[in-house]
């Protein structure tokens, strides 16, 4: 949706080009509660669980490799570190530094994708997939030490994460249109709009991990 | 058409439809759209009612029956009202009545309208009957539709409570997947005219000279936009569940199918604000032009409209006192249940004090309005039964439920809804409908209305549960009565909606610009309005309901 709200000026006919600045971000900041409040549902449902089930969920989430997820922390703050310059070029005309930062950006989001492969594909050469697959015999959920709300903690922790890297792609995708719009050098001291509501876009993305880690990985 | 060029004719290929920005157009779009889905609607609550005229099965089999109240419910609720009056006159009026020339994002508001779509056809996906026709059906079709995972109709009811709507072999992810679609679409809606309202009012068009259509519809986007994601995650942890076992609702897994309830009804109270806030503004809108007087308490109407938003979201497990809640949170619900009472009071209130000593007249838009105002006092009272935690006990799941939330929903917002479409009629097509056939509608909608549900309430009193195929037959006389006020209330919209319709296409009457002499901004430009609505940006000097007061300035 950002990349409506984001084409604004300098085209609009309906209003001047500070409305549409301020319209647009005022767009975002909503869109941006509203996606709070889509995770806020799988936050609630996670403390509810976590709580009824305490030591089943703490030692389920000795499986998960906090150290995979420390090093995707480091790489999604270093990506708002990116974008927060990516911003500051755009506001000073500079679409040259914008290009930049935004391939920066883009470049920590596949890093992130990819370490979030290999902790999947470990997960799920260990068996610790959800589903019912009951013709698969070594799949750990089937062993006798694996109970129900061994399963739950997986399910919550693939929803989770699934959630949030499925809105990790689709900010790659609005990071690589702003790429494109400073490769027409369409940025300017007037007209950043894309790049400011683009980058809170992130920055959230980017938020969500930072609760996401901890509650999964090291909270024991 | 009168004064030349407008909307509807600066431009007149389909594929410039398609592809409008204009929010005028769209609103007529979406009102198309909805108009299809609530005679869909419609057709399968009169077979439900015609099925129920005699005790015992006649008509449908029981599994029929189940789908047919699952579409009635998910396809009013889902495809016709929750879009209703927002998508429809929201997107015409909004930017009129702040006299502005567009929504904030006009190509969101497009957007939004295809997300619709791609949720209405999934919907329509949903409920095709797969094992029924597959056998006039080439086999690769009917391969290609079971590959997609479609089984048959759906038949949770509109809620898909768990754990029945994890275990039913019909279409339900694709029926759930539809409506968190449509959830998406209704949250650009809303955002688009939350900023809109914001940012593009007119110069002089402060907060306290807003129509108060634009302040239920500010309340009502602000409920889209911030209860409609919570239905989403629950939706999509529903398919999750289905499809991979996660088990958050599945008590076999551990899981707790009340959570379900907790997060579905988080949004799902909310909704039915969205869905009726939009007609309290479009009454408040009518009532003080044909009675022409001030609207009385304006600003008690606004806050009233706010804090019913606000109180929306704070009231959901009132409908789960027998799902399973500790006493604290019944108590609490229950009380704070009671509160919501207070502002609807308010703006029932004004809306009568509005008519007093007033000079009316009973146009048909008056006479829907005021219909609104004494359905929803019914519908408001039998809420205070519903919401007492010893009394509902008794009422949960009865057909007093169904008639109290039918006189909230058809009674208030579906004629709302249709007040409005009637009291805007000669701006959106430049055209009068009949008078005399609007008040023959009107007559056979509100009588065939009662007559429906005013049974109902007493067949939920004497213990018929909802949902059921069939019942003992002392119940008999009232279902008959109920299913002839439901035959008449369907006459009434059918002639209703056709008066206007052949009013749009072959009506020779030509509507000035503003026929009721309304002091509201929509009506200050040509009917229908130009593309760009106004010829030059208006100026607002004063709140739009000065009526009968020595005016300030010459308009």
């Amino acid at each position: 949706m950002s990349e409506h709200v984001a084409s604004g000026p300098p085209h609009v006919h309906h209003m001047d080009a500070k409305t549409a600045y301020s319209a647009a971000k005022l767009g975002m900041w909503l869109f941006l509660a509203t996606e709070i409040l889509l995770f806020g549902g799988l936050f609630a449902g996670f403390a509810i669980y976590r709580w009824q089930y305490l030591s089943e969920f703490a030692h389920a989430s000795e499986h998960l490799n906090w150290k995979m997820g420390a090093l995707n922390t480091a790489i999604l703050i270093f990506s708002s570190y990116a974008v927060v310059l990516g911003v500051d070029a755009a506001q000073h005309g500079e679409n040259k530094k914008v290009k930049k930062w935004m391939l920066v950006t883009l470049l920590c989001g596949c890093g992130f994708l990819v370490v979030k492969f290999f902790e999947y594909k470990s997960k799920y050469e260990h068996g610790l997939f959800p589903g019912t697959v009951d013709h698969i015999t070594n799949i750990a959920f089937n062993s006798p030490e694996f109970n129900a709300q061994y399963k739950m903690f997986f399910g919550l922790y693939y929803c989770m994460t699934g959630l949030h890297a499925l809105h990790v792609i689709i900010g790659m995708g609005i990071i690589f249109w702003i790429y494109l719009l400073a490769k027409k050098n369409r940025f300017s001291t007037d007209y950043y709009t894309p790049v400011e509501v683009g980058g809170l876009y992130w920055h959230l993305i980017d938020l969500i991990w930072i609760y996401l880690f901890p509650l999964l990985y090291l909270v024991g | 058409m009168a004064e030349g060029k407008n909307y509807l004719n600066h431009e007149t290929t389909i594929w410039s439809w398609l592809t409008t920005v204009d929010h005028k157009r769209i609103g007529l779009m979406y009102l198309f759209t909805i108009s299809c889905f609530f005679i869909a609607g419609g057709v399968a609550a009169i077979l439900m009612r015609l099925e129920l005229a005699k005790a015992g099965g006649d008509l449908v089999a029981p599994d029929v029956y189940n789908v047919l109240f699952t579409l009635h419910g998910a396809i009013m609720i889902f495809l016709f009202i929750v879009p209703g009056i927002p998508a429809t006159l929201g997107n015409f009026l909004i930017p009129l009545m702040i006299g502005a020339k567009d929504v904030a994002f006009p190509k969101l508001n497009l957007l939004s309208y295809y997300i619709y779509l791609v949720g209405a056809i999934m919907a329509l996906l949903a409920i095709i009957p797969v094992d029924w026709i597959s056998a006039w059906l080439p086999e690769f079709l009917t391969n290609f539709l079971t590959w997609l995972g479609l089984s048959g109709p759906a038949d949770t009811g509109w809620t898909f409570y768990a754990p029945y709507s994890l275990e039913t072999g019909s279409s339900v992810i694709w029926m759930t997947g539809a409506a968190f679609v449509l959830g998406f679409s209704s949250i650009l809606t809303g955002l688009n005219f939350i900023v809109t309202i914001h940012k593009l009012r007119a110069p002089g068009m402060s907060w306290d000279r807003l129509p108060v259509f634009i302040w239920a519809s500010y309340a009502t986007a602000v409920i889209q936009t911030l209860a409609t994601p919570i239905v989403g995650i629950s939706l999509l942890l529903l398919i999750m569940e289905r499809v991979f076992g996660v088990g958050i609702f599945n008590p076999d897994l551990g899981g707790d199918p009340v959570l379900y309830q907790h997060f579905f009804w988080f949004y799902s109270h909310p909704v039915v604000y969205i869905m009726v806030l939009p007609a309290f503004g479009v009454v408040g809108e009518i009532i003080p032009v044909f009675s022409r007087k001030p609207l009385f308490g304006y600003k008690a109407i606004c806050y009233a409209t706010l804090a019913i938003a606000v109180f929306g979201f704070i009231v959901w497990a009132h409908h789960m006192f027998t799902s399973g809640l500790s006493n604290a949170s019944a108590f609490y619900f229950s009380l704070a249940t009671f509160t919501v009472a207070v502002p609807t009071a308010v703006k029932v209130f004004n809306w009568v004090s509005t008519m007093y000593k007033g000079s009316i007249s009973f146009d048909t838009p008056m006479l829907y309005a005021m219909g609104f105002v004494f359905l929803f006092m019914v519908a408001g009272t039998t809420g205070i039964y519903l919401a007492t935690l010893a009394v509902d006990v008794f009422y949960h799941d009865t057909y007093f439920v169904v008639a109290h939330f039918h006189y909230t929903i058809q009674g208030g917002a579906v004629i709302g809804l249709i007040a409005g479409l009637h009291f805007w009629f000669p701006k959106i097509t430049g055209k009068m409908y009949n008078e005399v056939a609007g008040k023959i509608g009107w007559v056979l909608v509100f009588f065939g209305f009662n007559l429906t549900f005013l049974p109902q309430f007493v067949l939920g009193m004497n213990g018929m549960p909802r949902r059921y195929y069939d019942y003992p037959p002392e119940f008999e006389w009232l279902h008959t009565l109920s299913t002839i006020g439901a035959l008449i209330n369907g006459i009434g919209y059918s002639f209703a909606l056709l008066n206007m319709l052949y009013a749009f296409i072959w009506g020779k009457k030509i509507a000035p610009r503003n026929p009721y002499k309304s002091l509201s901004l929509e009506w200050d430009t040509q009917s229908p309005p130009i593309h760009e609505n106004f010829e030059e940006t208006p100026t607002v000097t004063d709140y739009p309901y000065a009526y009968g007061v020595p005016v300030k300035e010459a308009v």
